[in-house]
């Protein structure tokens, strides 16, 4: 298969745009389109101050890779979770060597060092998610990413989200009607409340494939492996379902999601009326946005409170930036 | 025993072997692959799914799906399932 651009050997092959690029043509095209869509969905601008939550993964490390590349004042937070079998160091050395080959700052938060846990600790004690550590893991990556990028005064907080990764969920919540959930999936999620931070997905509109091959290309040195806890996760689960349906028939995966960002704008979701966002409040214990009542606290700090009780771990920091260490 | 030429695949820290003049995309799925789901490597160098593996090729398959953070306590949906999410408003945070 030849370049669409020059003639050469092609790369990469994509089937949903009926374009096959060769290495020297993608890696100038992936670039290009994400600039596209960040400006399409008013992600940010030059003047941005940005924070990049980086996990070790493809999907995170290129796309810092591009916004550094596109003249973007970049940051990256790394969130040590102490996942097992090696993956938190791992990851975490791929996260600090990217960094320090580009000269860019990373900030890390060592869950365990921060608070008192690991995360498949505080999974078992805080005995939430059903023996398995993602919904603990989801929750807290969530709080500390939101509170480093207020705290450290980011004007926006970006994720490496793919276009496989917003199907697999808005499948998900497709199937369940979860109205309140797919209201809010979207390129952009605005700072509504004080204390929330804006997140954007720059790569939301790229094939999960074809992050793997702008990493391989661009020679990112990630962590192939999976996280161990995700082997049988339902996102996995419903991603599957999706790449069969588009062996069979390309580009459905990328018309799911258009035409659902299309349904929205038309009008086919109305914003349910949210309590939760409508009372958000600070939290007693972290001044964390949140909807829990009481001066019991928002769920992080409730779920650090069992842990405390068993461990006698530390309270939650007062002000995380002084945890973050900068590497 | 065949004496027809093959092509070795390493996937994760599995080896498979596959007759030479196969197309990638359908040494993928002879080995119980999903071609979206895999990229495959010769050399540091991408092959798309078209190209025609010959003898002697030695090619890297590379998953590209990740993925794990989102609540994995349902089991595939069955009805009872279905019913007792929507019942407690569940869903997926985007």
């Amino acid at each position: 298969m030849k370049c669409k651009k020059c003639g050469e050997t092609a790369a990469l092959n994509m089937r949903q745009h009926k374009l096959a690029l060769c290495q020297e043509h993608f890696l100038e095209w992936l670039p290009e389109q994400t600039q596209r869509f960040i400006e399409k969905y008013k992600m940010f601008t030059r003047e941005d101050k940005i924070l990049v939550a980086v996990s070790g993964g493809k999907d995170s490390l290129s796309l810092w890779d591009i916004l550094h590349r596109l003249g973007y004042q970049a940051d990256g937070l790394y969130i040590g979770l102490g996942i097992e079998q090696d993956y938190s160091d791992e990851s975490r050395r791929l996260s600090e060597e990217f960094a320090a080959a580009r000269g860019l700052k990373l900030n890390v938060v060592e869950i365990e060092s921060t608070y008192g846990a690991t995360i498949p600790e505080l999974a078992e004690i805080s005995n939430r998610g059903h023996g398995k550590p993602c919904s603990v893991c989801g929750l807290s990556k969530r709080y500390i990413m939101n509170r480093a990028a207020h705290d450290g005064d980011y004007t926006v907080l970006v994720t490496g989200h793919n276009l496989d990764d917003e199907v697999a969920v808005l499948m998900q919540n497709t199937l369940n009607w979860a109205g309140g959930y797919l209201a809010r999936q979207a390129p952009v999620l605005e700072a509504s409340r004080p204390g929330l931070a804006r997140k954007a997905k720059p790569l939301c509109r790229f094939y999960e494939r074809e992050m793997a091959a702008y990493a391989i290309l661009r020679g990112i040195d990630y962590i192939y492996d999976e996280c161990p806890h995700a082997l049988g996760s339902t996102t996995l689960w419903y991603k599957e379902i999706l790449n069969n349906m588009e062996e069979k028939r390309p580009g459905v995966k990328l018309q799911f999601y258009i035409s659902f960002l299309q349904a929205k704008e038309e009008g086919l979701f109305a914003q349910p009326a949210d309590a939760g966002a409508a009372n958000l409040h600070p939290c007693d214990q972290c001044g964390q946005p949140t909807s829990a009542p009481g001066p019991e606290g928002c769920s992080f700090c409730r779920m650090w409170d069992k842990v405390r009780a068993v461990k006698g771990a530390r309270l939650p920091a007062e002000v995380l930036a002084t945890n973050l260490m900068q590497i | 025993m065949s004496d027809k030429p093959l092509v070795k695949l390493k996937y994760r820290n599995k080896d498979y072997e596959v007759p030479a003049g196969m197309t990638v995309r359908d040494a993928i799925k002879k080995v119980g692959l999903q071609p979206e789901t895999v990229l495959a490597v010769l050399d540091k160098k991408l092959l798309t799914d078209d190209t025609v593996l010959r003898e002697g090729m030695d090619i890297k398959l590379i998953a590209v799906i990740s993925g794990g953070t989102s609540p994995p306590a349902s089991p595939p949906p069955l009805l009872s399932a279905v019913v007792r999410v929507q019942e407690r408003g569940q869903g997926v945070r985007p």
